[in-house]
């Protein structure tokens, strides 16, 4: 299986960080983390619940790109409308989302850089449904481009979401739902069992080295690498490829490199 | 006219409106937003508005148009055309207050206004910066657990503008597609709440008995009706028609620098709402948009 490309290798390893036995909500969001989750769903975790994206619940995972507008088969109801009663506040969810900067307590940033709240250098998104989601269910995260302006040095610009920051925490808050699964790069795996839930690498992808993840990454890492990051099978490469007929995935990361790097 | 009569125009709407009011406006992003009572303020004087909406175009034109002194947000996005050009604009000048929530933070601060309560706690916004920033307070559990939450204000509006389906003269209301959103907290968080559909019906028992369980909200939040059809342009309305990529291109197309407001806003909002149309290729090409897929 040498063909596989990076994009697939960084879905099947989404694909893990999805992997439970819990009837509970997994969005992704962006192409790499949706097809990671359909993928955990068709493949070793069909208890996993997903939506087609607007507001209906879908056994079958929607694929990406165009398609005709009742090509989705609803099994389910999940309208933004009930979305916090029934997937958000029940801890009933798994988000994996990719956040502008992301510090070393895992906060995250969605909302702006630089500058003042009053007049922020750049406006970005706003904290969306972030600061409901981190306090509430589990998060991961994709970063397609592994580097010091998402992996920054000190606090993010504007905490979006919550982390396991020691110095954010008021006395009397229940913060016990905190609960930061992994990040998925274009280099690396990370995770969250450092202690005090530092971060550490825990898989690189074929042919990255520790220091080289380090040395793009604006906090101190823990090395904990158990091995390289699985490529895909042959199944999951065509469970893939049925979810994204039109290619998408080899969009996302520059040039679309291979799963292995070429020795140079 | 009798008191059930709730039948207005769009610029009568708008006459009841005043500027530094707050004002609630349903949808979410570019998904079902009353955009035809949205163009009848800009067409307007009003000024100094608190904004609280899920926002998307609507929020992006009237900070472009100035009507915004504070906004209540937790995103403003086109969807496809992810970060809204013109609130960027607003933001990076510096030119409006905001208050920034959490997308369930934001519900439930309706809630709270519509259960005429000061408050609802929350675990949301603990270990960010909302709380700080948006000077929100925590309040403790008088129970033996103690717990230390937020305190989620009210989001007490002063009037909500919505866009459904279908309405009748005394404010039943019907709205379609797949999502409602929290149009119905909107509606009862609000002193008033003014409603544009795309069909105005005489009697919502004779035209549409079989729809009754897409009646949203009771008519007794409903204060004024008027029909606009694509009055949702260029926004989505399923199953009715989807939004308008190429308009959302040749608008967020216009924020880039220099970025004049006043040089686009003539076509973008139209001298009336049949200009508009018009312009946009009438209502036969709004009906035709596709619904878009996620």
């Amino acid at each position: 299986m040498g063909t596989a490309t990076l994009a697939e290798l960084c879905i099947a390893a989404v694909a893990e960080a999805f992997r439970t036995d819990r009837e509970l909500v997994g969005t992704g969001i962006g192409p790499i983390p949706r097809l990671g989750v359909g993928l955990a769903k068709l493949t070793h975790s069909p208890a996993l619940m997903m939506t087609d994206g607007e507001a209906f619940l879908v056994e079958q995972p929607v694929p990406l790109g165009p398609r005709a507008y009742d090509d989705r088969k609803p099994a389910g109801y999940l309208p933004f409308s009930r979305f916090f009663d029934s997937a958000v506040w029940s801890g009933r969810r798994h988000a994996m989302v990719t956040p502008t900067q992301v510090d070393r307590f895992g906060q995250t940033n969605l909302s702006a850089l630089g500058g003042t709240h009053a007049r922020p250098r750049t406006q970005m998104l706003g904290a969306r449904g972030f600061p409901g989601n981190g306090i509430y269910h589990a998060n991961s995260m994709f970063i397609p481009a592994h580097g010091p302006r998402v992996f920054v040095s000190g606090e993010v610009d504007r905490v979006s979401s919550p982390g396991y920051n020691p110095a954010r925490r008021i006395a009397g808050g229940n913060y016990s739902a905190i609960d930061l699964r992994r990040i998925v790069t274009n280099l690396c795996v990370m995770d969250f069992g450092g202690p005090g839930h530092a971060i550490r690498v825990v898989s690189l992808h074929p042919g990255v080295t520790f220091d080289e993840v380090q040395s793009l990454t604006g906090f101190d890492l823990i090395n904990a690498v158990a091995g390289e990051t699985p490529l895909p099978d042959r199944e999951q490469l065509a469970v893939i490829a049925s979810l994204d007929p039109h290619g998408i995935r080899h969009t996302v990361l520059a040039d679309n490199p291979p799963a292995r790097r070429s020795a140079q | 006219m009798s008191p059930l009569d709730k039948r207005m125009t769009a610029a009568e709407i708008v006459k009841r409106l005043k500027s530094g009011m707050t004002l609630g406006i349903g949808g979410w992003g570019p998904r079902r937003k009353p955009m035809a009572l949205v163009r009848e303020i800009l067409r307007s004087d009003l000024a100094d508005l608190t904004v609280v909406s899920y926002g998307g175009p609507d929020v992006g034109m009237l900070c472009a148009a100035g009507k915004v002194k504070k906004l209540v947000f937790a995103f403003v996005s086109l969807d496809a055309i992810p970060l809204e050009p013109w609130f960027r604009k607003s933001r990076e000048a510096g030119a409006i207050e905001v208050l920034e929530l959490d997308e369930g933070m934001f519900q439930w601060g309706l809630k709270a206004a519509a259960f005429q309560l000061p408050f609802l706690p929350t675990r949301v916004g603990l270990g960010t910066d909302l709380v700080d920033l948006g000077g929100l307070k925590t309040v403790q559990s008088p129970y033996d657990d103690g717990e230390v939450m937020v305190a989620m204000p009210a989001l007490k509006l002063d009037a909500a503008l919505v866009h459904v389906h279908r309405c009748d003269h005394r404010g039943n209301v019907q709205a379609l597609g797949p999502d409602t959103y929290y149009d119905e907290w909107f509606a009862k968080a609000a002193d008033e709440c003014f409603v544009s559909c795309e069909e105005l019906v005489p009697a919502m028992e004779d035209a549409y008995p079989d729809d009754v369980r897409a009646n949203l909200f009771e008519r007794c939040f409903v204060t004024g009706v008027t029909e606009a059809r694509g009055g949702a342009h260029p926004t989505s309305m399923p199953p009715t028609y989807g939004w308008d990529m190429g308009w959302m291109k040749r608008y967020a197309a216009a924020a880039k620098d220099p970025g004049d407001w006043s040089a686009v806003s003539a076509q973008l909002v139209g001298a009336t709402e049949a200009e508009y149309l018009a312009s946009v290729g009438g209502i036969e090409a709004v009906g035709a948009l596709p619904l878009p897929v996620f």
